[in-house]
């Protein structure tokens, strides 16, 4: 049974009403583009969770090593100047 | 995608330097796991930890899937339109939560076809539950009431889980679960308000699933020997006993509100505790059930290896299609 090839593993994303992004919300095993959406939609938008849907092939993304954490996010710790609450205004200054 | 390099063992037992190492991996790992810290499909972790969850995302996989079969039962003899449909919607959810947990269990390095193979050939098993048959139409109503009342006890803590994917899992399927629960207390409620013959079909099911039903919560916390580990690693939050007694508790009103007893003398209020006390469990009876003896293990596993094999062809199909397709897609280009 093992020997068996495995349909390949997609990653669903669905967008959940129109102007908001599209979020990563599960996977599902199929053959191709067209059966992955279709299974994508009816298993995670039974309930109208979605308006859009997107497959992506799981061995097509690219992603970073959990490794590499430090040396990629550490660095911003310190640049706290780059968040608006660095800078402090008079209060005269509203709204800005 | 996420499988996992795996240090084998010297074959004189002497440690290896993966194992030195690892030893202060895993210290920090349980200080991060013991602060609440969630870990996330690539990150290290102990192999034991993987394999915990790895059996216990599988099992909880598998109890989804072999679910559908004492309901699908009873599918085409729903007594209404009504009824059948709500009846398919939930099914359908349970498939669904079977993949969302193989999905989960997926990261962890192993296969789907790994898992079902697991299934098939006895090595894993599934909550004993499905191995009781489903004799009337309020063997349904009860199904929903009290053995997804009672997952949905042990479920709800697994939202905060340490492991992220089965935590994402479980927050989707808790959200599911809570319509299977309400439908099948508003099936029992209908036939309470019945006949004389209806509100005895009520009763009889209520006789033949409580005590299995407690069962679903597993051995007395003395008993189990995985909860401490478990705990410790933040899979599990609430220990066995403690969630049956929660679900005793939210559970006896509610028959009452039914008109329903359950089958247990030993049942009543204790106000010093401020708990229900029941009677002692048979688990010579949940043994025999998880070891393959319950009334109807047999059955229910022939029909799970039936479904895999008879679909094989279309599986095969599908994948050959889409080659085709592939190809045929590459040479226009």
């Amino acid at each position: 049974m093992s020997d068996r090839k495995e349909w390949p593993l997609w990653e669903v994303f669905l967008r959940s009403k129109a102007g908001l992004d599209h979020k990563h919300c599960g996977s599902l095993h199929a053959a191709d583009g067209a059966m992955a959406l279709q299974m994508a939609r009816d298993v995670y938008t039974r309930r109208q969770e979605g308006v859009s849907i997107w497959v992506v092939r799981a061995d097509q993304i690219v992603a970073s090593a959990p490794d590499d954490k430090a040396a990629l996010f550490d660095p911003m710790a310190d640049k706290i100047y780059r968040h608006p609450t660095f800078y402090e205004l008079p209060d005269e200054v509203n709204h800005m | 995608m996420y499988t996992q390099a795996m240090d084998l063992p010297n074959p004189d037992g002497s440690p290896t330097l993966a194992s030195v190492d690892s030893e202060a991996r895993e210290a920090a790992f349980n200080d991060r796991a013991g602060r609440g810290e969630i870990v996330e499909a690539r990150d290290w972790m102990p192999e034991a930890y993987r394999k915990t969850l790895v059996r216990q995302i599988s099992q909880h996989a598998h109890s989804e899937i072999v679910g559908m079969l004492p309901e699908g039962n009873w599918v085409t003899r729903a007594p209404s339109l009504k009824r059948k449909t709500i009846l398919l919607a939930k099914i359908q959810d349970e498939g669904g939560h079977g993949l969302y947990l193989y999905a989960a269990a997926e990261t962890l390095g192993v296969s789907r076809d790994e898992l079902l193979n697991a299934l098939h050939t006895g090595k894993a098993k599934y909550s004993s539950i499905f191995n009781y048959p489903t004799l009337t139409w309020a063997d349904i109503g009860v199904i929903g009431w009290l053995v997804d009342g009672a997952a949905i006890m042990n479920q709800v803590p697994l939202c905060r889980c340490s492991y992220g994917p089965y935590a994402r899992a479980m927050v989707r399927i808790c959200k599911e679960e809570s319509f299977h629960q309400r439908q099948g207390f508003d099936l029992l409620l209908t036939m309470a308000k019945g006949t004389d013959a209806q509100r005895a079909m009520v009763q009889d099911a209520v006789n033949r699933w409580w005590w299995p039903v407690l069962m679903m919560f597993g051995p007395h916390d003395k008993d189990s020997q995985n909860s401490e580990l478990s705990m410790k690693w933040g899979i599990k939050r609430i220990t066995n006993d403690e969630l049956r007694q929660q679900f005793v508790d939210a559970t006896i009103p509610q028959g009452e509100l039914l008109g329903v007893t359950f089958p247990d003398p030993e049942l009543r209020w204790n106000e010093a505790r401020g708990h229900y006390d029941f009677g002692p469990i048979d688990w010579t009876e949940f043994w025999n059930v998880v070891n393959g003896h319950g009334p109807l293990n047999r059955e229910r596993l022939a029909a799970r290896v039936a479904a895999w094999d008879e679909g094989a062809w279309v599986r095969e199909a599908a994948l050959a299609h889409a080659a085709k397709q592939a190809a045929r897609e590459r040479a226009a280009a």
